[in-house]
């Protein structure tokens, strides 16, 4: 539920962004988030960014998915 | 414009306006039936056009118009030949936007080779027609030995899709008021008749072909299975998506399978002549991305399945109603 | 697609899922909440690779199922009132009420306009000055702060045409109903990824404290909630019971402070009808007095007429997990997709639309 996507802002006016997502451009209202930043990605919910996407957990988990998958792999 | 009721207004609009757009011998008897010399399989279709907004990137409702109808014609493996074209037009088009479209419709037409033999118009009051409707009819003929439709499916064919999926009903959808994005992605409205002819030349063992339309691949791909009663499977990691159709799907919340395309293709070809005709496609400009994509089964009759990226399989059902967006 | 592509990874996903199946050795069952979360299971076909030790239910985590006939009959209604322009998200277009659906209502002659956005919203009353635009609110938390934030908007730019119908619902609270009635035996609860992001996790503390049940907040794509189900597993192999996040990159213990905000300004917290589950405390939004000239519900003479249930239709025990679609007697014969009785038919992400239009292959 709650269909919230990355997307990528490319420049703020005010308490609004442009934002990308994949190829496709509209503005967003940071009204939600105001502590956003040119560069940054944000989940982008019915035009509204609801919150900052933090890339050093994105990173940590992808590899924390590895050690588990690699550990699955010879525990048995 | 006050000019659908017969008389020397009519005449007047038929003559100016369509005829210096769509010129060609047989429409230019003005007789009230085309008479046509045509010998063999005919295929015969027919097609109406409501599409909002009539103007869209990549295209607009003219274009669209010959290239459905073309497709129709050229999904039996026939050679199309001879369009009719009818107009019903909101009282207030302008006149500028009816030329633009003439325009559309006769360059469209030249490009897929087919003449405008026969048409008709009207002009009905404000409010009864969204600026403009258009109908098409199409005749073409078949040649000796083709044999495709929808129920020649058979196990072991392969599933061949010429392109990517979902350009049109986004490229359409950015239009609309209260979804406003903006992307460069334009509809892919084509005519496929010489993509066809390039493929039936490189094998005799296509059993059949559809353009997925309204509803989308995943619909397309649900009739062909009720209609030859086999199952068909398909790889999600084998389809071909644009990122600003992705990106608009996962934005609104739309599944690519089930958007319009309106200038793309599926076939169904024996599994010894897939290569050879998948090669042939890439080299026709509407066939650059074309990839294999599934096969045919025997199992399931009906049954449309999609392996997921993560190698899970799950059913790829029809589409009911429009695809609307939603936030959930 | 960044932040996504990543976790659409196939070989990661077969590895994990090797590794739940190692793991898993007691039987569990896990509720995931959300609807959202139900699609991707689905979607994705993750239920048929997990092992046979876990039991997936789904719960009333879908803003479009729960809400109940009357009050999308006030909705109807006021599409009805003159002039009135009814911007509403697409999700709820086709749901039936008790008499019509917002798309029939439509063709009728109503105006009623989809939008992706109360952005896109506002910009139609901007437009249109003269006439009343009502934006229909349904959703949870993830959506109420936005709809608060447009409300504000609202005020400060005096579009004083701009209403709002809050049939916004809260998590928590009415997950705590459905644990308290007993009717439904966990181990382990998937929590929603974004109204966690607003809410933060730490709003779940209470579930793993008093009941015991462990929590863990997960993403929408598919290693998200495999890699959720993995932490759950574990927690339960080891007999724990605690709150964690899964969705790192998304979610923290504290969530949106802002967000949170700007709701608590504009909404209160309000009892609220929930389909299946009659009235709960403390789980609606309602406007606040200083805020109360948006609110649709006041602003508008309009009768939604009676309330009428569609006979034989479970929807309401199907949301509160007690019965899965298959056991409605009109699933797949009188409700389908393209002619539903019920909310979880329409709605994407209901149940029945899930098990409908995703089935599953053996």
């Amino acid at each position: 539920m709650c269909l919230a996507i990355p997307a990528l802002i490319k420049s703020i006016d005010g308490s609004e962004a442009e934002v990308e997502i994949g190829g496709i451009s509209r503005k967003a209202s940071l009204m939600l988030t105001p502590e956003a930043r040119v560069g940054d990605y944000v989940l982008l919910h019915t035009g509204y960014a609801i919150n900052v996407l933090d890339q050093a957990e994105a990173e940590e988990t992808l590899s924390l998915l590895e050690q588990i998958a690699e550990a699955g792999a010879d525990g048995d | 414009m006050a000019h659908g009721s017969g008389g020397k207004l009519a005449h007047e609009l038929i003559e100016k306006t369509f005829l210096g757009a769509l010129s060609n011998p047989l429409l230019a008897r003005l007789d009230d039936s085309a008479v046509l010399d045509c010998k063999g399989r005919l295929a015969f279709t027919t097609d109406s056009y409501v599409v909002k907004p009539i103007f869209f990137p990549g295209g607009d409702i003219g274009r669209l118009a010959v290239c459905g109808t073309v497709n129709d014609l050229a999904m039996s493996g026939a050679v199309p030949l001879y369009l009719s074209l009818a107009f019903i037009i909101e009282e207030g088009l302008l006149r500028d936007d009816l030329n633009r479209i003439l325009a559309s419709i006769q360059a469209t037409s030249r490009e897929a080779d087919v003449q405008i033999v026969t048409g008709d118009t009207k002009v009905v009051d404000r409010g009864s027609a969204d600026r403009l409707f258009i109908n098409t009819a199409g005749l073409g003929l078949i040649p000796d030995g083709v044999d495709i439709s929808g129920s020649n499916a058979r196990p072991g064919d392969k599933v061949i899709l010429s392109g990517t999926i979902g350009d049109h009903g986004i490229a359409v959808l950015s239009q609309r008021e209260g979804l406003s994005f903006s992307t460069a992605l334009g509809s892919d409205c084509a005519p496929l008749n010489g993509l066809v002819a390039e493929m039936i030349r490189a094998s005799q063992r296509i059993h059949a072909l559809r353009d997925p339309t309204r509803g989308g691949l995943a619909t397309t791909l649900n009739e062909i299975a009720a209609q030859s009663k086999v199952s068909i499977r398909i790889e999600e990691e084998k389809i071909p998506v644009r990122d600003e159709v992705r990106g608009a799907c996962e934005m609104l919340g739309l599944d690519p399978l089930y958007v319009a395309n309106e200038g793309k293709l599926v076939a169904m070809v024996a599994p010894g002549d897939a290569e050879v005709v998948l090669a042939r496609m890439r080299r026709n400009a509407y066939g650059r991305e074309a990839s294999i994509i599934g096969e045919v089964q025997p199992d399931h009759p009906g049954r449309v399945v999609m392996k997921t990226r993560i190698g899970a399989s799950r059913i790829v059902d029809m589409l009911v109603g429009d695809p609307l967006p939603r936030i959930c | 697609m960044k932040f996504v592509d990543e976790f659409r990874s196939s070989e990661l996903a077969q590895r994990l899922v090797h590794s739940i199946r190692h793991h898993s050795t007691r039987r569990a069952r896990f509720m995931e909440f959300c609807g959202g979360h139900t699609v991707t299971i689905m979607k994705h076909g993750i239920r048929q690779l997990l092992p046979s030790t876990i039991e997936m239910l789904s719960g009333p985590g879908c803003p479009v199922c729960v809400t109940d006939n009357a009050d999308l009959d006030k909705a109807i209604a006021l599409a009805r009132v003159p002039r009135v322009i009814l911007t509403t998200f697409g999700d709820m277009l086709k749901v039936p009420g008790s008499r019509a659906s917002l798309q029939e209502a439509r063709a009728a002659g109503a105006d009623v306009r989809i939008v992706y956005s109360t952005l896109d919203a506002l910009q139609i009353a901007r437009d249109n000055p003269a006439r009343p635009v009502v934006f229909l609110g349904i959703g949870f938390e993830t959506t109420a702060p936005t709809v608060a934030a447009s409300v504000l908007q609202a005020d400060q730019e005096g579009v004083h045409n701009y209403h709002v119908l809050s049939l916004h619902k809260l998590c928590p609270p009415v997950i705590k109903t459905l644990l308290d009635s007993g009717e439904v035996r966990l181990h382990g609860l998937i929590c929603p990824g974004h109204v966690s992001a607003v809410i933060g996790s730490n709003a779940w503390e209470f579930i793993s404290r008093d009941y015991g049940i462990p929590c863990v907040v997960s993403g929408f794509e598919p290693l998200d909630v495999l890699q959720c189900v993995h932490m759950l597993v574990s927690q339960v192999e080891r007999s724990e019971s605690r709150v964690e996040i899964a969705y790192r990159r998304g979610v923290r213990p504290e969530g949106n402070r802002r967000a949170l905000e700007l709701m608590d300004r504009v909404f209160e917290a309000c009892p609220a009808r929930w389909r299946g589950m009659g009235s709960v405390p403390a789980t609606g939004l309602r406007f606040r007095e200083a805020y109360r000239r948006f609110d649709a519900e006041s602003a508008f003479d309009f009768d939604p007429g009676p309330t009428l249930e569609p006979k034989g239709c479970i929807c309401g025990e199907v949301l509160r997990a007690v019965r899965t679609p298959r056991d409605c007697q009109l699933f797949g014969k009188a409700c389908t997709p393209a002619s539903p009785v019920g909310p979880c038919m329409v709605s994407s992400e209901g149940s029945c639309a899930a098990y409908y239009l995703y089935g599953g292959v053996e």
